[in-house]
């Protein structure tokens, strides 16, 4: 039961936030984060459009054999991904704290340009608390 | 699922009590007098003092919802009225402690007496459907008279309300214009805000399921 990392993308498929826990994750450059979230992004828009029953807000989690991604999407358009291990039953309400986190420290800030990198230490703290 | 009227209250009642941090009102009416003020000392023209404070409202609303939809946990408003609801018995108690009352109006074909309550339209949903929203008490406005020039002038004094739903309908898809049509301040009989839809903003956001 583990947290490997969270993404944090903005409406527009650019990754805004990127943080990894522990050694789960290989490292990777910025613009290889970059890349991927674009991807996932792209992926998540195509998977809404593929619901059998009409509209659908796209994929929730994405599991593969020894780790599993959940995805948040807000009513605005960010996306929260929490990439952990696959028994982690709380990744739900773990990604609910983490919007619950970005609306006070992040959104909050007068000084922070929506959509663009998230760089705020209060951010990062709580969320090394929650998450680390 | 459709919430009724008496669960939107009881939600907006428990995210204004689980607020931990709240601001001592009459702190909180002086700042913003003090805003107001200042600001017809710097532009000198009620219009744009008007416009300045929509603006700040705009920007407090495009970051206010983020706040909103994470402690509220609501999903997309069925329709235009719904968000109407949501708007005055969630939105502005959890915030404000106060709930303005909401009457709503379906897309006119003339004008339309503003107190009409509508029916289940198939209009409901279509741009220029509307909302209003009366205020019995508005915390911004406690201890403000407004002298001559300020009537004159056309000031509406809590203006960044408006643009606080403008900011914060934007970001959730929705453009509308949001004004004030009265103004007890003004010697009106009641302070309202119009909130009309002008359009759903069609982006690459996937439509989220219910």
């Amino acid at each position: 039961m583990a947290i490997f990392g969270l993404w944090v993308i903005n409406k527009a498929g650019g990754l805004v936030y990127e943080r990894s826990f522990g050694d789960g994750l290989p490292h990777l450059t910025s613009n290889e984060y970059l890349v991927l979230a674009g991807t996932l992004h792209g992926i998540h828009a195509i998977t809404s459009r593929l619901s059998p029953t009409g509209s659908s807000s796209g994929a929730h989690v994405i599991s593969g054999e020894t780790f599993k991604m959940n995805i948040l999407l807000t009513a605005t358009g960010t996306k929260f991904v929490l990439m952990t291990s696959l028994v982690e039953p709380t990744a739900d309400t773990v990604l609910q704290k983490v919007y619950e986190i970005y609306a006070d420290a992040v959104m909050k800030n007068p000084f922070h340009t929506p959509e663009m990198p998230i760089r705020s230490e209060g951010f990062d703290t709580r969320i090394g608390q929650l998450l680390g | 699922m459709a919430t009724t009227s008496k669960q939107y209250k009881a939600i907006g009642e428990d995210l204004w009590k689980g607020r931990t941090e709240k601001i001592n009102a009459e702190l909180f009416a002086l700042t913003y007098g003090a805003l107001v003020v200042q600001l017809i000392q710097d532009y000198e023209d009620y219009a744009e003092v008007n416009k300045q404070l929509d603006k700040m409202g705009y920007n407090i609303g495009t970051r206010l919802i983020e706040d909103f939809l994470a402690r509220s946990s609501l999903g997309r408003c069925a329709d235009f009225r719904e968000v109407g609801e949501v708007v005055a018995k969630v939105g502005f108690k959890s915030f404000l402690n106060i709930t303005p009352n909401v009457v709503h109006g379906a897309a006119p074909t003339a004008a339309s007496s503003p107190t009409r309550t509508s029916m289940p339209l198939p209009q409901a949903n279509s741009p220029g459907a509307t909302f209003t929203l009366t205020f019995e008490e508005n915390p911004l406005a406690e201890f403000v008279e407004l002298p001559e020039e300020a009537l004159d002038g056309g000031l509406w004094f809590s203006n960044v309300l408006c643009g606080v739903l403008r900011g914060a309908l934007e970001m959730v898809q929705m453009q509308v214009t949001a004004s004030f049509i009265s103004d007890v301040l003004r010697g009106d009989e009641a302070t309202e805000i119009r909130v009309t839809l002008v359009k759903y903003l069609e982006e690459e956001v996937p439509v989220g399921d219910d």
